[in-house]
């Protein structure tokens, strides 16, 4: 089990043929009060760096963008009771949405945690 | 992701949950009355209206679909409706309270000759499809401000229909297409600059094209080399506002023109900040195609609380021959009204077809036809003039105390744009906003545009006395000063105004949209 | 001049404090061969109130004001007895020259306004939830085929030949930049709207059915039936609604199954203004609520407890959304809506029943007086306050002459449908509280006279 983490703030977590996505504690903290997210279909194809989800705070609407390529198996239906969980635990419960991957190579470009908060730090 | 670049996060501050005392039984405070919902003051049995009693044995030929259960309405007898509503008014700030400088919204006086007139039978009591012999007075109407449109901007053509800016962009947007499809031209990118209304993207992709940004230079205008390397056979149309919307006019906006037109692209101009430049310059003179004018900010109709608004579309030579249904032409009989597609009369045009039912916002054409006699062509340039010089005063009065990220660009326009460089840690241009409502004032625009990290966008008008301008300009600046020294007071600002701050958090996140029958 | 305040003294000290040397300096930026000396050329001069005013009168005495003679035009917009108070009160300077909401501290009353109309609409429509109004009924009736393409991601709009033409046009242009697909049989002056027809042409690419009701000729129709239909094929029902007192009289879109209902709200509170401002009226269920257009007004409370109203849902809006926006507008019909309210909140439900049966009686008097007119037959079965005449003769031309004479008879269908020859015949009559029992009888006669 592995995570990585992009440019545009989502993080990913790999476990075998599948993952699971979401945004980082840091992009939670930019937007502010999370107020609605909108999940993709299950049985979708998405492509790497395509707009998966959208992510709406009082005043702005963020899309968010798949890692990698694959098929969306889950979405995490407890965002749509309560959006309040990517503010609480953005990096936990606060998950998008899960897929089977489709080819691991497109991994390789990520970064790791580490790099990830030296990313953050030079913002 | 993409990130909100604004910098606006309107939640509450978490110690900020206090119930106030007002030590009152009602929960009054002597002149700031608090007013319950209709629904829970009315009754379905009270009317406010004296009405026939309906017959015992109506001869009703309704189809069988005669309405059976309650609907659900409440009403008011006259007193108690006049109540309301008066109470109502009475929790809203207005121009006619004060200042109320919200930039890129233009709030003007409204002069109450302007309603005078339009309550006029003859213009108010007239409906639109009476035969175009009752009605020349008011086909009148819309070919004189037509023609005072088109002499004020050096254009062709005016389509007069478009029911608010947001639409006569897009009628403006649909004339460039079917212009286009005319010529047997497909294209699908229009070029919008980064620093453009929310409604110039909307629109255009709204119009089915695609929609690419421009940036915008260090110094608040279009980056017109990164413009002319992008320009090319798949270019529609480049949007552009001018003066834009950093307060700046586009100095380069002739090469601008001559570029998109060298490569076959039509140049639109958002008309929202027309009101600075009325009479001082023609926007047909800078190589523009198409531009909406909002009545309801450069001629001063109301805003009503927002809406109705009204956008007619100047067109070029090139565009006029589009321009939509229906439109007025002057005949040695009289005036005519053309509302038919491919009609023998209508002067070979290749109208695109109807953008609404009717013919415009006509109660705001009397109004604005009024200002505009009022003024006449002296008068409006007079109103630039000072619209420009009070934006410029305020401008260099908040020199030292407040951010201005193009102070250096040169003389702004009729608005004066700020950020919130410089304010201490955890304040942020939304708690300086709030606390000038505490001052008596009406904030300015905030977080727009968005190419300005916590924008203050201050369009003080050519309406303001000096006096007023000074004493707002003095409360800004002691705001401004709290802002940087970090005052935590202004995290609870409003705390003079009918409510404190609104938790828009949770109105977004458990939406109550309607009364709910207790 | 009149509106403006500085003196040449405050301008003088105000370049000062600038550094400019003069006015013309600020416009350094404007390229100088665009920069205008002086006025513009051609145009007069200022001028003062009292001359104002006597050119607007004028203008204005050049139309027949609907009032001042017997008037039976409709056809989407209608002629009703607007209560002194409502103009009153949306002349109040905190309602007429406020901006659109967006610091809701000081801007309670036109927020608890719009959370008032929000339910009155959807109430009167039938449905959960309204947004706080449109441009008008036209544009509304776009938005909610923009809207119903949004749900069911398909593209194809069945609109019933008794659609408004002028909202046929609306949609039209639309859809020919948009790519949407219309179709629309054609319109046949018959008692009864076909409905099952319509519920024919539904395929799997139909994304909406758009039925006006009481529609163009004033016909009702029972849409609970196409509804059915409608939704075993996964589209949605779209009920437009141009006269909205009709529903104190039958029975709302809503309850019949509608799920996106739409509405002209002119005929409350809003004069006839020779075709604007009015303002759109636009309602739908609550699970639709984020892919519906316009502004919308929600409850919250402020820092201190206490119940407010916000602006809410902004993000499907364009100054968020831009290109991804669910629409382009920005303004709605605010003051249009504020007289709607009003209007309705004076009348309540009992006052809206009785408006609508006064109307309706009226109109049923007046069909049964002008169906005995030589040469005048009634189209309808069922009706509201407006039913469709077939007179013998063009009824254009008669309209025309019946204006001559004082007289404003209705709208032609030859108006509303120019390349329709098969149509001209028809005459479209409305009858509201406004007319009385002799403004019928004028009509009679006159139609009379002119079919003799």
């Amino acid at each position: 089990m592995s995570r990585y983490f992009t440019e545009e703030h989502e993080w990913i977590e790999v476990e075998g043929d599948t993952a699971t996505v979401g945004i980082t504690d840091y992009a939670q903290g930019q937007l502010g009060d999370i107020v609605f997210v909108e999940l993709p279909e299950v049985g979708i194809t998405v492509e790497k760096g395509q707009e998966a989800a959208v992510v709406e705070s009082v005043k702005a609407a963020s899309d968010v963008y798949s890692p990698i390529g694959g098929t969306v198996i889950e979405g995490n239906g407890a965002l749509e009771e309560d959006p309040a969980l990517v503010n609480s635990d953005a990096e936990g419960d606060g998950w998008f949405f899960k897929l089977t991957i489709a080819d691991p190579g497109e991994l390789a470009g990520l970064m790791d945690e580490a790099a990830y908060v030296a990313f953050v730090d030079k913002l | 992701m993409s990130i909100n670049p604004s910098g606006w996060r309107p939640s509450l501050a978490a110690n900020d949950t206090v119930v106030e005392q007002t030590g009152t039984v009602t929960g009054n405070r002597a002149l700031i009355l608090e007013e319950p919902l209709l629904f829970e003051l009315g009754t379905t049995q009270t009317c406010g209206v004296d009405l026939p009693e309906p017959d015992t044995a109506p001869s009703v030929r309704l189809g069988g679909l005669e309405r059976t259960g309650a609907i659900g309405l409440p009403g008011l007898s006259e007193p108690e409706a006049v109540r309301h509503y008066t109470r109502l008014s009475r929790q809203n700030y207005a121009i006619d309270l004060g200042i109320f400088p919200l930039g890129s919204c233009t709030m003007k006086h409204n002069p109450r000759l302007n309603e005078k007139v339009a309550r006029l039978p003859g213009f108010a009591d007239v409906h639109p499809l009476q035969p175009e012999g009752t009605v020349q007075g008011a086909l009148g109407v819309i070919a004189e401000l037509g023609e005072w449109l088109l002499r004020l901007t050096n254009m062709a053509g005016v389509a007069m229909s478009p029911k608010a800016g947001a639409h006569g962009e897009l009628c403006g947007i649909l004339c460039i297409r079917a212009a286009l499809e005319a010529r047997g031209d497909a294209r699908e990118v229009i070029l919008v600059p980064e620093s453009a209304h929310g409604t110039n993207p909307a629109t255009a992709a709204f119009a089915n094209y695609r929609v690419e940004s421009i940036p915008c230079t260090e110094d608040g205008r279009v980056d017109l080399a990164a413009l002319k390397a992008r320009l090319g056979s798949d270019v529609a149309a480049v949007m552009i506002t001018n003066p834009n919307t950093c307060g700046l006019f586009e100095r380069d906006i002739v090469a601008i023109a001559d570029a998109a037109h060298a490569a076959g692209a039509f140049v639109y101009c958002d008309g929202a900040n027309f009101n600075a430049i009325v009479g001082r310059v023609r926007p047909g003179d800078l190589g523009v195609d198409a531009m909406h004018i909002n009545l309801h900010k450069t001629f001063s109709t109301p805003h009503g609380g927002g809406g109705p608004g009204s956008g007619p579309v100047v067109l070029s030579e090139a565009l006029a021959p589009f321009a939509p249904l229906p439109f007025v032409v002057r005949t040695a009989e009289g005036y005519r009204l053309v509302e038919e597609e491919g009609a023998a009369d209508n002067g070979g045009t290749q109208a695109f077809g109807r953008m609404a039912a009717f013919h415009g916002q006509m109660g705001m054409f009397t109004r604005a036809l009024a200002y505009i006699l009022s003024h006449g062509a002296d008068g409006l340039r007079q109103v630039a003039d000072d619209a420009v010089l009070a934006a410029n005063y305020v401008l260099r009065s908040l020199d030292g105390v407040l951010d201005a990220p193009f102070g250096t660009s040169g003389p702004c326009m009729h608005e004066a744009l700020f950020s919130d460089k410089g304010f201490a840690e955890g304040v942020s241009t939304i708690d300086v906003a709030k606390a000038l409502i505490d001052e008596g004032f009406h904030p300015m625009t905030m977080y727009f545009p968005l190419v300005v990290h916590g924008a203050m966008l201050v369009e003080p008008t050519e309406c303001e006395s000096k006096a007023t301008l000074d004493q707002f300009i003095g409360a800004l600046r002691s705001i401004a000063e709290r802002a940087r020294a970090g005052d935590p007071a202004l995290a609870q600002a409003p705390v003079h105004a009918p409510r404190r701050r609104l938790d828009e958090t949770l109105a977004a996140r458990k939406p109550r949209l309607t009364f709910k029958d207790a | 001049m009149r509106y403006l305040p500085l003196t040449e003294a405050d301008r003088a000290e105000m370049l000062a404090r600038i550094g400019a040397p003069s006015v013309d300096a600020l416009f350094a930026d404007v390229p100088e061969a665009a920069r205008l000396a002086g006025p513009v050329e051609g145009l007069p001069g200022h001028a003062g109130e009292m001359a104002v005013e006597r050119h607007m009168a004028r203008l204005a005495a050049r139309n027949v004001s609907a009032g001042s003679v017997p008037a039976f035009l409709g056809a989407g917009a209608y002629r009703h007895h607007v209560p002194a108070s409502v103009d009153h009160l949306i002349q109040r300077g905190e309602f007429l020259t406020a901006y659109t909401p967006y610091q809701p501290e000081i801007a309670q009353g036109t927020l608890q306004m719009l959370f008032e109309f929000q339910p009155q609409v959807a109430r009167l429509l039938g449905c959960d939830v309204a947004n706080a109004s449109m441009y008008d009924g036209s544009t509304a009736c776009w938005e909610a085929i923009a809207m119903a393409g949004r749900i069911t991601k398909r593209n194809k709009a069945v609109l019933s030949s008794g659609l408004h033409p002028h909202y046929v046009g609306t949609v039209r242009t639309m859809a020919r930049f948009t790519g949407d697909v219309i179709e629309q049989a054609p319109l046949a002056p018959v008692a009864e709207p076909d409905l099952a027809a319509l519920a024919g042409q539904v395929d799997a690419q139909t994304s909406c059915v758009v039925v006006q009701y009481p529609d163009v000729l004033g016909r009702i129709g029972d849409l609970a039936a196409l509804a059915d239909a409608v939704h075993a094929a996964g589209a949605l029902l779209v009920a437009v609604v141009t006269e909205p007192v009709a529903l104190g009289a039958i029975r709302s879109p809503g309850a019949m199954g509608a799920d996106i209902v739409v509405g002209e709200g002119q005929s409350l509170g809003v004069g006839l203004q020779f075709g604007g401002p009015y303002l759109g009226l636009f309602a739908t269920r609550d699970k639709y609520v984020r892919q519906m257009p316009g502004r919308l007004v929600g409850e919250t409370v402020d820092a201190a407890g206490r119940r407010g109203y916000v602006l809410t849902l902004s993000t499907r809006e364009q100054h968020i959304r831009r290109e991804k926006a669910t629409s382009n507008i920005c303004t709605n019909a605010g003051l249009c809506a504020l007289a709607f309210s009003i209007h309705l909140t004076l009348l309540g439900e009992k006052g809206l029943r009785a408006l609508a049966a006064e109307n309706h009686r009226l109109a049923c008097l007046a069909a049964g007086r002008l169906a005995q007119v030589p040469g005048v037959t009634l189209v309808n079965g069922g009706f509201f306050n407006e039913f469709t005449l077939w007179i013998d003769g063009d009824a254009r031309a008669v309209v025309r002459d019946l204006a001559g004479k004082g007289l404003l008879a209705g709208v032609s269908l030859g108006r509303l449908y120019p390349g329709q020859p098969e149509l001209a015949g028809g005459l479209l009559v409305a009858v509201t509280e406004t007319a009385c029992e002799e403004d019928i009888e004028a009509l009679a006669a006159g139609l009379e006279e002119a079919l003799a």
